[in-house]
């Protein structure tokens, strides 16, 4: 069987900085992995990089067993509709009401009329645990917690077979965080997506996850269950677990040196 | 001799880069009119920018084009009473209006308000990654978010140079009419019959011109934003600068063009 997902050695600098120094990765279809690893490693990069937003300088990325990295626009275009994104940022239209943020992809990319587009919209922001009120305001007029939501109702939206989370619970109380939680699982388990999620929540990641990567210093240095992770003697794992300000991970960067 | 190296070196260099970029401007331009004649079409966000750009720039056209009319008439008028040629300011008003100053001043005038305010915009967007969520939605973001501007500064600024003629015209009247005591009917009939077609057409053709590049260079810096508010700054100069300079060099080019 085909992986969903695969990235074989894939490299990417900016300018002289070696960001992704060999990215080996590959996801079934409908499993949900959870990238972890420090702040600046990659990890969103990595993610743009399949997403085609960002082309790699090396290596080979394909979905569905097709290489990817060297497709036309258009071509891209059509494999994007598979694909669902929550940007770190939230990366809403300000100049869109909160509703038409949501149904985007309903009305643009499925073709879908304003009043059933709507509807759905609707649903999908109660889904994330808001109220139907906020549909017609503008996402300037939401806090960064309820737009990150809405970033992630738009995500899911379209019920797209590969979803990617960029850090879905990052400035959500505990409570909201596993309302998130919930959502993610509940899309990989009742709609059969294959998710990719980004997190520092460990919390998160141990509901969320069907499999865990590290991922440091531009290389996935390890992966596994959480059952693993938890008895794995790897130091960097540990110590990124126990949050820990010593430690493999920190060692041999400037942070100490 | 190896600071003449360094500096021929730098000369290059800075050549080189200027070379490049022009490839860059003329690679987006491309693409961007490519993408106009192929659908999905987004009307509603055309329709947002004939606003944006035509009907919310009339007041300040109209200002431009009326004052520039008024100094016009006064300027010629105290010049050609040296050499007793006050007769030709009716032609000279309608001349320079129509050929000259109704577009290159309104272009200048839309570089500084649209070019910064498109370049501001999409900037934004690309910062905060507005640009690559419009990609993972199947939206393509020339389609999206170029083609209407460019349409619409193309299309817009020769309707706003048209007005602005009027407005211009109506100025110079106003002054030889009320403070330089022409005749009514002399100095209409003046005017009417100094202006050939030309005069109006090359005017509109350089408005379509000037449209297309400030709205071009607008949606070309804010496309290639640098990171952060410094980067959406620095689009914004870099768009009003250079559509300014544009609208100058090309001004001379049309004249060429049109009048030799
Ligand atoms: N467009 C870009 N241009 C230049 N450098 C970039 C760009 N995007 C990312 N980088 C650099 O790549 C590195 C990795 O960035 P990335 O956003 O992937 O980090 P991350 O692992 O997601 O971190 P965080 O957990 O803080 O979000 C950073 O050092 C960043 O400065
Ligand atoms: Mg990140």
């Amino acid at each position: 069987m085909t992986a969903k997902i695969e990235m074989n050695n894939v490299v990417k600098s900016f300018g002289s900085k070696e960001v992704l120094k060999g990215i080996n990765l590959s996801i079934e279809k409908g499993e949900s992995l959870v990238i972890i690893g420090g702040s600046g490693t990659g990890k969103s990069v990595t993610l743009k990089c399949v997403l085609g937003l960002i082309k790699p300088d090396s290596g080979s990325i394909k979905i569905d067993g097709q290489e990817i990295t060297t497709l036309e626009t258009h071509e891209h275009d059509i494999l994007m509709r598979q694909f669902g994104m929550l940007f770190q940022g939230g990366a809403l239209f300000d100049s869109l009401p909160v509703w038409e943020n949501v149904a985007f992809g309903l009305i643009h990319g499925q073709k879908m009329d304003k009043i059933s587009a709507r509807t759905i919209a609707l649903k999908k922001i109660k889904a994330v645990g808001m109220d139907e009120s906020v549909a017609d305001l503008y996402p300037a007029e939401l806090s960064g917690g309820m737009q990150k939501r809405i970033s992630l109702a738009r995500a899911i939206a379209t019920t797209p077979d590969v979803i990617f989370f960029d850090e879905p619970t990052t400035g959500l109380d505990p409570i909201m965080a596993d309302v998130i939680n919930n959502l993610i699982r509940q899309c990989v388990k009742d709609l059969g997506a294959t998710a990719m999620t980004i997190t520092h929540d460990m919390a998160s990641a141990r509901k969320i996850a069907d499999k865990i990567a590290m991922i440091h210093d531009g290389q996935i240095i390890w992966s596994g269950t959480v059952e693993e992770m938890d008895n794995t003697d790897n130091l960097y794992i540990e110590q990124f677990i126990h949050g820990r300000a010593e430690g493999p991970i920190t060692n041999n960067s400037d942070i100490v040196a | 001799m190896t600071l003449l190296l360094n500096s021929c070196q730098n000369i290059g260099a800075t050549l080189l880069g200027f070379l490049a970029s022009i490839g860059r401007v003329a690679f987006f331009a491309g693409q961007s009119v490519g993408h106009i004649f192929k659908g999905p079409f987004f009307v509603r966000n055309l329709l947002r920018q004939f606003m944006d750009i035509g009907y919310y720039s009339l007041p300040v056209v109209g200002l431009t084009a009326l004052f520039t009319g008024m100094v016009l008439a006064l300027q010629s008028y105290t010049g050609f009473s040296r050499f007793n040629a006050e007769g030709a300011v009716a032609a000279v008003v309608i001349l320079s209006i129509t050929r000259e100053l109704a577009p290159v001043l309104a272009g200048l005038m839309v570089a500084g308000r649209v070019g910064a305010s498109i370049a501001a915009e999409i900037g934004t967007m690309r910062v905060t990654e507005q640009i690559d969520a419009l990609s993972t939605l199947s939206v393509n973001p020339y389609k999206y978010l170029i083609v209407p501007r460019i349409l619409a500064g193309t299309l817009m600024l020769p309707i706003l140079v048209l007005i602005g003629d009027l407005i211009g015209v109506f100025g110079g009247y106003l002054v030889s009419i009320h403070v330089l005591d022409f005749g009514v009917g002399s100095y209409l009939s003046q005017s009417w019959d100094t202006l050939e077609t030309i005069d109006v057409v090359s005017g509109l053709t350089k408005a379509a011109v000037f449209g297309f590049l400030v709205s071009l260079m607008g949606c070309y810096h804010g496309f290639n934003s640098g990171r952060g508010a410094q980067g959406v700054g620095a689009a914004t100069t870099n768009a009003v600068v250079s559509s300014s300079i544009l609208i100058l060099v090309f001004n001379y080019v049309i004249t060429q063009v049109f009048f030799s």
